[in-house]
């Protein structure tokens, strides 16, 4: 039984590693993720509660949905410190496990201004694990994502002050009501991090710039926290229907046109937690264990696919599609594990993303939203085409690029078998995922039974001809070697241009104006009120004597107090 | 057998293209449960799921594209 937040262990681990080296390193960077997943099932059922100002904080309290996300969280700690285990970067790992364990310290969170403390914790500790991707532009990319971060911290901060002086509680309670400011800034601090458009940009433009196991890292906690928090306070919001179906699309667009292996993947990062943000939104008992259960899966398979991607880049340098083909020569197991992670994404039968995914969409068929229903179906096939075909067909398939790299080091390996066995476990017996879901079946009842006739025919069906029109279409699917303009242009491009050729220019152009203001207009007030010009000046100027200067001085006076009496500041309450 | 030979191609669409038929058939045994009328016509998943990634692709590369495309150095300084 342990009485703190057990996303300590690994915030606090992580600081104590640089006193290690060696193996001592390779061993903690494994067993402080297991410590924690140990911690996350030992901490009481009762809140922890922790004084602070006039407030107490429930630093440990189990929500509905908080085993199930730290649970994988601490999972996906492991699977990444063992993909990551061979490489020399000091600070990275250790950034890492400090954004990991502040993202478990979100799940536990009974009370917002825990949540907020430990969402800010993961915002630095993700920023530096960009940074360590090193080089020029991991360091810039790593400004605008801090950049973006901050200012959705600070939204969501405002939105919590807010709401704590409008009802005088820190609880965490339901917000979908979307009644008050408060909760708009709330919302849109959330869901910037969700990567929601048009604020998702972020995601694509920083994620690909980490280093190989940096990416595999960051792909999943900020999101998925976001979902977990999602979740929490925003159950049921209708809007977060369209959100998460916009999101949806949206990331197939981007990532139909991208030519980054590693872009395609985090465009589908966008796409796939549209469809959990969907089921947030349709807030149904089904479509929130959905939402759960495809977070948990999703974490798996989407870092199996960036370790597949990762090993890529590791062993060839190189993550364009266009430099990259026909590696199934020399890289089997990359290519297997790439390729099982690709099926789960797209949800395969036997596979994680069969047994998870269809809740939501189920879920929005019983509540008879068609419109969602058609939507989620034809993004269900569209995360076929980009990501389930695509991302293996251009690496491994398609041309022969010539290259011939072997595997990777065989702690890479182990890594992707570990979690390509995952993704096929969780496929063909789900049971243990169902249990630990916000809402349990009751005792003797199946929580969902994924695997009917027409479903599994269904399913197939959607996919092998989303599939069928990949290859009818490959001509025009061919790569380029371009990038396609995105939210993120705004800040890259619009308004430093707007600085550039027309806020500056302008006050070039200003810039007597503001001279004489500031320096011709003291002067020559000197020059008409001032005692000696004024004397030794001819006619014309105007001469003042004491009684007009005191009239001017009792004027400025007036002016004064009157600005003053006005200020509505000093205008008592009541 | 490697998988760039013209023969390994063709043997792989007609593999592909007899799943295809015989999931379609395998639609008229299974039971369905349609919940909004449209999703109980015959193989509704395969031309919806054909039909709509066909225009995800023609929309994605033809208009999105059209406007959005720049050359992977654009933001290169």
């Amino acid at each position: 039984m342990i009485e703190f937040p057990p996303g300590l262990i690994l915030v606090v681990g992580a600081l104590l590693m640089c006193f290690l080296r060696g193996s001592a390193w390779k061993a903690a960077s494994l067993l402080l993720p297991l410590a924690t997943l140990w911690g996350v099932w030992s901490v009481p059922d009762t809140p922890v509660a922790v004084p602070f100002l006039d407030y107490t904080l429930e630093v440990v309290s189990l929500q509905p949905a908080t085993r199930v996300f730290a649970t994988i969280f601490s999972l996906m700690a492991f699977g990444g410190a063992l993909f990551a285990l061979n490489q020399d970067r000091r600070v990275e790992l250790p950034a890492a496990f400090v954004y990991a364990g502040s993202a478990i310290g979100v799940t536990f969170a009974g009370d917002l201004i825990t949540l907020f403390i430990f969402w800010e914790m993961m915002a630095i500790g993700s920023t530096i694990v960009v940074w360590s991707g090193f080089g020029e532009t991991a360091r810039k990319a790593g400004m605008r994502y801090v950049n973006v971060h901050l200012v959705g911290g600070v939204l969501m901060m405002a939105g919590i002050v807010a709401h704590v002086l409008d009802t005088g509680s820190i609880d965490v309670v339901n917000l979908s009501s979307l009644d008050s400011a408060a909760t708009w800034l709330i919302l849109i601090g959330i869901l910037i991090n969700a990567g929601a458009p048009p604020f998702g940009s972020w995601l694509p433009d920083a994620y690909p710039e980490a280093s190989e196991s940096g990416m595999v890292f960051l792909s999943a906690f900020t999101t998925k926290t976001s979902v977990y928090v999602l979740m929490l306070l925003f159950a049921g919001t209708e809007l977060l229907i369209y959100v998460g179906a916009a999101m949806a699309v949206y990331g197939i667009v981007y990532a139909i046109l991208e030519n980054d292996m590693r872009r395609i993947l985090a465009y589908s990062i966008i796409n796939q937690v549209g469809f959990m943000v969907c089921g947030i939104g349709i807030g149904t008992t089904m479509a929130l264990n959905g939402a759960a259960a495809h977070a948990f899966a999703h974490i798996i398979y989407k870092a199996l696919l960036l370790m597949s991607a990762g090993s890529v880049v590791f062993m060839t340098g190189k993550r364009k599609c266009t430099d990259l083909g026909g590696l199934y020569h020399s890289m089997p197991i990359t290519m297997w594990c790439g390729i099982i992670g690709a099926l789960s994404i797209s949800a395969f039968p036997l596979t994680s993303g069969f047994t998870t995914k269809s809740m939501i969409s189920d879920a929005a068929a019983q509540e008879h939203l068609m419109l969602a229903w058609l939507v989620l179906t034809a993004a269900s096939a569209g995360v076929f085409l980009h990501a389930g075909i695509k991302f293996p067909w251009f690496v491994f398939f398609q041309k022969d690029s010539g290259l011939r790299p072997p595997d990777p080091p065989a702690n890479m390996k182990l890594a992707m078998i570990f979690f390509a066995g995952l993704c096929l476990l969780l496929g063909v017996y789900p049971q243990p995922l169902y249990e630990i879901l916000p809402f349990p079946a009751p005792p003797g009842e199946h929580l969902y039974a994924a695997y009917s006739g027409a479903h599994v025919v269904g399913q197939l069906q959607l996919l092998l001809f989303a599939g069928l029109a990949f290859f009818v279409l490959l001509p025009m699917l061919k790569r380029t070697l371009t990038i396609t303009l995105d939210f993120d242009w705004f800040y890259r491009r619009f308004f430093p241009g707007l600085w550039l050729h027309v806020g500056l220019p302008l006050l070039r152009v200003l810039a007597p104006l503001h001279t004489w203001i500031i320096t011709g207009l003291p002067r020559s007030a000197v020059a008409y009120f001032g005692p000696n010009r004024a004397r030794s000046s001819g006619p014309g100027r105007l001469q003042l004597g004491i009684g007009p200067a005191v009239l001017l001085l009792t004027g400025f006076l007036l002016l004064f107090v009157l600005l003053n009496l006005l200020d509505p500041s000093t205008v008592p309450v009541r | 057998m490697k998988l760039e030979d013209p023969k390994a191609i063709r043997l792989a669409w007609i593999g592909f293209i007899a799943c295809l038929v015989v999931l379609l058939l395998l639609d008229l045994v299974v039971e369905h449960h349609p919940h909004f009328g449209i999703d109980g016509y015959f193989g509704f998943s395969a031309w919806y799921g054909f039909g709509t990634c066909v225009l995800m692709v023609v929309g994605s590369k033809k208009l999105v594209g059209l406007f959005l495309k720049r050359k992977d150095t654009y933001y290169d300084d």
